[in-house]
């Protein structure tokens, strides 16, 4: 089963919420925890994986040998991003607008385009309290965080769970992790912000045509709308986190929330426990 | 003409919430919403929308089953996992249209994109240019550009000192997009070990692309050894830090009441955002 932790707005406990239900979970399951926010991994902080394996994710690029190139255009003319002009005798390549598609060098009546791999990110395996844990890294200065989502997300073996951080937002690097997940958790605060990235969120994640449902964290501050939205649209509230000084100390030291107050494990089962009926529910409705 | 964009790198560390008090504050200039997929300013700045306009960018490819031979080739060729079945998958689809290029039956077709709107509205704190990108929808990189090229132009025509910019979180193209060219960039963090490890993330990129920046430690009182540490790995990069802000909840009611700390009540973090933004001032009239 593959659980997506996303949010809309930043900040509000992905990471806190991904890192504790995979510790909750890993005695009596097979668990995988996945980093899939690229442009800022923080699960290894609190998670202090060690890391076996290190590979780089690369775009295919354009390399254009001019010994062949009869500077027709094509490339130019086939490529969406910009990234190749043609001038009379001479081709210049933009490597960081290339999405890598690879129609310029298939295209390339003279087969004078060939590809080379330009290094974008990395994605690091390993393994973290008795857990497979992968995460990946956009290089910093990079634009492209989905290449290496879809790179993380090749790690992902489908006979136990496997829980995804998602990046805040709901734009493509979102929809590239949450996407093809059993289940969409989104974690939100009950305030104004809170209140209307999660609505933003809901309508991708209802897009991608996911269940989905609400942790809310810090309750208590803010007022009491997200509560009202979620009655309203129907979405079950599973989790609800206080607003407590200690929890939020825990994890300025990097420190999981279920390691610091134990307590909470029980919270996090019953969590999984609530998400797994509302998935057989759905492929019961789905057989139907 | 200056223009200061306000990053974090780590989500949820306060960004919105400083420009909606810099809007009160700062006397002549524009203000600007760059986090388009979850933006939130309008919520602190009761946006009256002036103009509406339509967001067109990239393309889906779309199969005309009628044509379509079922040959394969598309399938095989899409390097983003695309189409199945004979079918696109809008979601997944960039818009590269090498499948329309291939297809042997010319069964393929590329349709515009409306992928958003962006707005241009009065608030009382003056001009505000914001977006809203559609639903699941990509290129939030070409949105921020649009809205920071109306910005300018309506900085321009009103002859405004400075654009304000409330960036996205992360790193990545959105980012990259609000930063490049800028004068400066506050970067907003809290004192936490993913605050700093996204802090020192987010300055490579001001680095990357030669921008300099100012740092705000949010809440700094949280934990006041790691702001120690924030501190120490800001004067080692000879970065300033213009501003510690104390917690308080004072923050999070001024957002349900939707104003602007700064306008909410006179209160530590306020004098504290105050003298942020005289810091940030004398930074751009120096440089």
């Amino acid at each position: 089963m593959i659980i997506s932790i996303a949010s809309g707005k930043g900040g509000t406990g992905k990471t806190l919420v991904a890192t504790s239900l995979a510790l909750s979970l890993k005695d009596k399951h097979k668990v995988q925890l996945l980093d899939c926010d690229v442009e800022e991994p923080n699960d290894h902080i609190f998670l202090k994986p060690v890391i076996t394996r290190s590979e780089a994710v690369c775009i295919q690029t354009p390399k254009v040998d001019e010994e062949k190139c009869t500077y027709c255009g094509k490339c130019a003319e086939v490529c969406a991003y910009n990234a190749i002009a043609v001038f009379p005798g001479h081709v210049l390549v933009f490597p960081e607008l290339c999405h890598g598609c690879g129609a310029c060098s298939y295209l390339c009546p003279e087969k004078a385009v060939s590809e080379e791999g330009r290094e974008i990110g990395v994605v690091e395996q390993g393994h973290a309290e008795g857990m497979e844990f992968a995460q990946g890294k956009l290089n910093v200065g990079e634009a492209m965080a989905t290449p290496v989502i879809r790179k993380v997300k090749e790690q992902i073996n489908h006979d136990g769970i496997t829980i995804i951080d998602a990046s805040p937002g709901t734009s493509c690097p979102v929809v590239e992790a949450t996407k093809d997940s059993d289940f969409c958790l989104l974690v939100t605060e009950p305030t104004p912000f809170g209140l209307n990235d999660l609505v933003l969120a809901v309508e991708m994640v209802r897009e991608l045509n996911i269940p989905l449902a609400v942790v809310l964290n810090r309750a208590g501050v803010g007022d009491n709308k997200v509560e009202v939205y979620c009655r309203k649209e129907n979405i079950p509230i599973l989790l609800t986190i206080p607003l407590d000084i200690e929890i939020a100390r825990l994890y300025s030291r990097g420190v999981t929330l279920v390691q610091g107050m134990p307590q909470w494990q029980e919270s996090f089962i019953g969590l999984f426990d609530k998400i797994r009926e509302m998935v057989d529910e759905r492929s019961r409705s789905l057989k139907r | 003409m200056k223009e200061v964009v306000v990053l974090s790198g780590k989500g949820g560390t306060g960004k919105t919430s400083i420009v909606g008090s810099l809007a009160a504050l700062a006397k002549n200039k524009v203000l600007a919403d760059c986090d388009v997929d979850a933006a939130d300013l309008h919520l602190l700045l009761e946006p009256v929308i002036k103009q509406k306009h339509e967001f067109w960018s990239g393309q889906v490819a779309v199969i005309d089953e009628e044509k379509c031979t079922q040959c394969g080739l598309c399938q095989e060729l899409c390097r983003f996992k695309a189409i199945e079945d004979f079918k696109v998958d809008p979601v997944s689809c960039e818009g590269c249209g090498f499948c329309f290029h291939i297809c042997p039956a010319e069964a393929v077709t590329m349709k515009e994109n409306l992928s958003g709107h962006w707005f241009i509205s009065d608030t009382k704190y003056g001009s505000l240019v914001h977006a809203r990108l559609g639903i699941a929808q990509e290129n939030s990189g070409k949105l921020v550009a649009l809205v920071r090229q109306q910005a300018k132009l309506m900085a321009e025509k009103e002859g405004a000192d400075c654009i304000i910019s409330d960036g996205p979180p992360g790193i990545g193209c959105p980012v990259i997009s609000s930063l490049s060219g800028a004068s400066l960039a506050l970067l907003v963090t809290e004192p936490t070990l993913s605050g700093i490890h996204d802090l020192e993330r987010v300055l490579g990129v001001c680095r990357h692309f030669d921008i300099p920046a100012l740092v705000c430690i949010n809440k700094y009182d949280i934990n006041q050894e790691n702001t120690r540490q924030i501190e120490s790995y800001c004067s080692s990069q000879g970065v300033e830090v213009a501003s510690k802000i104390p917690f308080d909840n004072m923050v999070t009611e001024a957002m349900v009441q939707g104003l602007p700390v700064v306008e909410y009540s006179d209160n530590s973090v306020s004098r504290e955002i105050n003298l942020l933004w005289q810091n940030i001032s004398r930074f751009l009239s120096k440089n």
